[in-house]
């Protein structure tokens, strides 16, 4: 979209301004990565220092003495392989329940005709402008008074998967993406006598695969850094997920030690990292498409 | 044969039942529960109390604190929506040109939005210190430090700057993929007809991304209304209570102190109003003047 040459603008004096100019925006860009990158440089970098490097004024660019002690203190002071195990309990039932509950869901609002099919579909959209901030006083008095079998279920993770089962956005998308597979493929299966269950398996899913997966994978990252309800669902210590140890971490030591506490975040970027260093074209894609549509 | 037709007809009810059983239990119910509770005195421990209108009235006349947050939470609002919209816009357009530099600058922008707001929140706490990265960098320009959260009068601002920093990459990309849509003809033919870069970016490019911009008003503004991660995690709605939340005081209600759970309910239903309120208005108002091709 950069100027199509027109004459007028091929004197001397206007070739040095642009020259300047693109100097200045290459300038701008840089100076745009710095801001966004400096953050997570400093992360890594106070994680790795020492505690007196660390409050050193002032700052170092480079930890002069690499020290592992941030790391050393998390991995020791807390029980980080229970809770990191709490977080995938938490994110992998929770995919599950969503794929079984999601996907039979969007074929029958994609493919079929049946009555109350409207409302149920407005009952999807309304759930997914429904806010948890709203709905968890309810839902934690549910999980404190109703205890099947005299278990007390806030001791269990399940308040912190079962009222994520239901996808309204997942359902939603993967309806679009159902929608556009054409009527025949669906009608030459059930010639062959195909059951309903067999044509998800074999044809619906398959070929909306990408969309299955960017559901997934927002379900993964949503999980993986929610506070606010393992927050209010997490009563006991055992339930704990890792966000929330790692924002129990300045209570470890006396004093905010900020190595340890940029340690416990850099652990807890890393998957995040490195989904994005081998998906960001993906990830990218798929959060604009969310918003286009 | 006629009982292969039944099992047609029931196929779809059976299909999207598990959801709709989810979303009943997980979201109308606690809704219809949220206003019941709003109408009691409760405690989880002793019997529920009817007293009628009284947590309402104790909301809008009694309790001073709630006004409080909700006004941080306007302003907070306020300044993300004006913020967000404008800058995003403006990167978008500056970083539309395909070259290594812009790719690698939209990547970066985009990851703090994965990020956990966790791990955000503490980067900035420490940058954010007094005896921190920023207030280093003030110092080298002369210019005395900020007391950043630690301050009543600069806190909200200060969390303002984390917010828009963690999401403005986000909206950018997205606005980018709105400018990607626009066909390159329209762009061409005005300037054939000498159309400057203004006129062009008020009279093409505004009217073609502003299904986009009402996506991100929408977006921004619901999601801004919730806050409450970053509050509780920096400040605690601190110091004073420059920086309390709508969201934080329900929290606060609920599960500190005394567990007002019936006024926290009442406030959680003035909330959820407010919220459909302005999704109606903003439908009936602004949509209007968007443009869709």
């Amino acid at each position: 979209m950069e100027k199509q040459s027109l004459s007028k603008y091929h004197s001397f004096s206007y070739g040095a301004r642009r020259g300047a100019g693109r100097l200045l925006s290459v300038l701008g860009r840089l100076f745009l990565c710095l801001i966004f990158g400096f953050p997570f440089y400093w992360m890594v970098i106070t994680s790795l220092k020492t505690k007196a490097e660390s409050i050193q004024w002032p700052p170092t660019m480079w930890p002069r003495i690499l020290s592992l002690d941030g790391y050393k203190t998390v991995m020791t002071a807390m029980d980080l392989t229970k809770y990191f195990k709490n977080s995938l309990f938490i994110i992998f039932w929770v995919i599950v329940i969503q794929l079984l509950v999601m996907i039979p869901a969007a074929y029958a609002f994609a493919k079929y005709e049946f009555r109350g099919k409207k409302i149920m579909f407005a009952l999807v959209m309304m759930a997914y402008m429904t806010p948890t901030v709203v709905t968890f006083i309810p839902v934690y008095i549910m999980f404190a008074k109703i205890q099947p079998f005299g278990i007390n279920l806030l001791n269990t993770l399940w308040p912190q998967i079962l009222p994520f089962g239901a996808n309204a956005f997942g359902i939603f998308l993967l309806r679009q993406s159902f929608m556009q597979i054409p009527e025949e493929v669906i009608e030459s299966a059930r010639m062959d006598n195909a059951g309903e269950i067999s044509i998800m398996a074999h044809i619906m899913v398959p070929m909306s695969k990408a969309t299955i997966v960017t559901v997934l994978l927002f379900s993964f990252i949503n999980h993986w850094n929610a506070y606010f309800w393992p927050l209010v669902m997490c009563r006991t210590d055992e339930v704990k997920p890792l966000i929330l140890a790692v924002a129990d971490i300045k209570n470890v030591e006396e004093g905010i030690v900020w190595p340890t506490m940029m340690a416990g975040n850099t652990l807890v970027m890393l998957p995040i990292i490195i989904l994005f260093v081998f998906a960001s074209q993906k990830i990218i894609a798929s959060m604009a498409y969310r918003g286009v549509k | 044969m006629k009982k292969k037709a039944t099992i047609r007809k029931a196929a779809p009810y059976i299909m999207v039942m598990p959801a709709v059983i989810f979303l009943i239990i997980f979201t109308f119910i606690p809704i219809l529960y949220l206003f019941v509770l709003s109408f009691f005195k409760y405690n989880l421990i002793s019997d529920m109390q009817f007293i009628g209108m009284d947590n309402y009235k104790n909301l809008f006349f009694v309790e001073a604190g709630f006004w409080v947050a909700a006004r941080n939470t306007v302003i907070y609002t306020v300044s993300l929506v004006i913020f967000l919209t404008l800058f995003s816009l403006l990167l978008a357009v500056a970083l539309e040109k395909s070259s290594l530099l812009n790719a690698f600058a939209q990547r970066l922008m985009f990851l703090p939005h994965l990020c956990a707001t966790l791990t955000v929140a503490m980067i900035f706490q420490w940058l954010m210190n007094e005896e921190g990265m920023f207030n280093a960098v003030l110092g080298l320009f002369k210019l005395p430090g900020l007391r950043w959260l630690n301050s009543s009068d600069t806190a909200l601002f200060s969390i303002i700057i984390i917010a828009c920093w963690k999401d403005i990459g986000y909206y950018t990309i997205i606005m980018l993929s709105s400018l990607k849509a626009i066909p390159a003809e329209i762009n061409e033919a005005a300037q054939l007809d000498n159309a400057g870069f203004l006129r062009r970016f008020f009279r093409i490019t505004l009217p073609m991304v502003s299904p986009q911009l009402f996506f991100l008003l929408i977006t921004i503004t619901m999601g801004a209304f919730k806050v409450f991660d970053m509050v509780r995690i920096l400040t605690e709605g601190g110091p004073g209570n420059s920086t309390d939340s709508i969201v934080y005081w329900i929290y606060k209600k609920a599960f500190t102190g005394t567990l007002n759970l019936g006024l926290a309910s009442a406030a959680s239903v003035v909330l959820m109003g407010v919220m459909m309120l302005m999704t109606v208005i903003y439908f009936n108002t602004i949509n209007k003047k968007v443009h869709y091709q």
